[in-house]
């Protein structure tokens, strides 16, 4: 099932002709600086205006060159690119939500039926908390930790993705809340201390758009 | 084939056994040259952090790693050891290519090598670059060839060509 509303799927649109128009990069809902102290705005603005930026323009050019590459029914060169667009496709996937779980009027705790899907699935608020802080920290190298939605079982689950691998396109979870632990994410702020910026962010964690995301994909 | 002798530097990864047989720990190497030996191509700050913290971290798991590994071998756990290998393959892995990377770059580097095939690591993790370069590796990729020690390098060419 698809998540509509609060998780759109990222489709270009087809323009008039058909043809298919390119992605882009998502505007934030707040300045740079609105999640300071936790997420300064030099990160803020390296991670959206440089990286998430350069994934928008790899996925553009990559899929520019499968799209020539199906034309020409050369499966060889298809599967050559496979890598590419599933970095950038990812890259450009796992921000877009990012960007939406971060709020400067985010932290607290969710409300409702999030809240009580947490308690049930994790025994409370703070064995979730911790768990999903956990699985984050021990992240290998470039990944992010997940909340993602298990359709099949109904249930709230905690699993980590290597690199920009997305959640969805590589488990068939659906993504609610992402944790981004690429270096990229904390280092000119937190250095190698990756715990202390996991403690941090749980300060603007949008638990809005989290909610409306676990709503949308229940039904 | 091992690399001995003149690879010295590039000596493989094994602790000392001690006069009871017992192994010892795996340590973090000193550096040839201080942390701002090698500015402006790559900036102190980021080679003591990388070198004290992320390096030191990769030794400390290390030995962690192995010391369980040992009581698992002891018990003949066969489940306990596979599940300790990405733990020893990631912490032994960052202990073995850091020690490399180290040798590989020195204040006195650059130039070219005279005629023979380089043996060299390139961290490209975003922890070797960032402060400096931030989001731009491909900058950080040109100043390092500014510190890359070939002396090192061909010395551990030399030594496992034989």
């Amino acid at each position: 099932m698809l998540c509509r509303a609060a998780c759109r799927k990222l489709v270009p649109a087809l323009g008039s002709l058909g043809s298919r128009q390119k992605h882009s990069l998502p505007d934030l809902q707040y300045d740079y600086g609105a999640l300071e102290p936790y997420i300064n705005a030099q990160i803020m603005q390296l991670h959206h205006s440089k990286h998430h930026a350069a994934y928008v323009n790899n996925l553009n050019v990559t899929e520019e060159k499968y799209q020539e590459a199906l034309a020409k029914g050369d499966v060889t060169a298809q599967i050559a690119l496979q890598p590419a667009l599933k970095f950038n496709g990812g890259g450009h996937i796992n921000h877009t939500i990012f960007w939406t779980n971060l709020s400067p009027n985010g932290g607290g705790e969710p409300k409702g039926e999030l809240l009580d899907a947490i308690k049930r699935d994790f025994g409370s608020f703070d064995k979730f908390k911790e768990k999903l802080t956990a699985v984050s920290a021990g992240v290998q190298g470039s990944g992010w930790g997940w909340l993602g939605f298990n359709k099949d079982q109904g249930r709230l689950q905690i699993v980590a993705c290597p690199n920009q691998d997305p959640l969805q396109g590589t488990t068939g979870l659906i993504p609610l809340l992402g944790i981004d632990v690429w270096e990229h994410a904390y280092y000119l702020q937190y250095k190698n201390v990756r715990p202390d910026y996991l403690k941090a962010i749980w300060n603007v964690i949008n638990w809005e758009n989290v909610s409306e995301r676990y709503m949308a994909c229940k039904k | 084939m091992l690399c001995r002798a003149a690879c010295s530097t590039s000596r493989k990864l094994v602790p000392a056994l001690g006069s009871l047989g017992s192994r010892q720990k795996h340590s973090l190497p000193d550096l040839q040259y201080d942390y701002g030996a090698l500015e402006p191509y790559i900036n102190a700050q980021i080679m003591q952090l990388h070198h004290s913290k992320h390096h030191a971290a990769y030794v400390n798991n290390l030995n962690v790693t192995e010391e369980k590994y040992q009581e698992a071998l002891a018990k003949g756990d066969v489940t306990a050891q596979i599940a300790l290998q990405p733990a020893l393959k990631f912490n032994g892995g960052g202990h073995i290519n850091h020690t490399i990377f180290w040798t590989n770059l020195s204040p006195n580097g650059g130039g070219e090598p005279k005629g023979l095939i380089p043996l060299l690591g390139i961290d490209v993790w975003e922890h070797a670059y960032y402060l400096q370069y931030k989001n731009v590796r491909p900058d950080y990729l040109k100043a390092i060839w500014n510190v890359i020690n070939w002396e090192n390098v061909s010395e551990r060419y030399m030594a496992c060509k034989k």
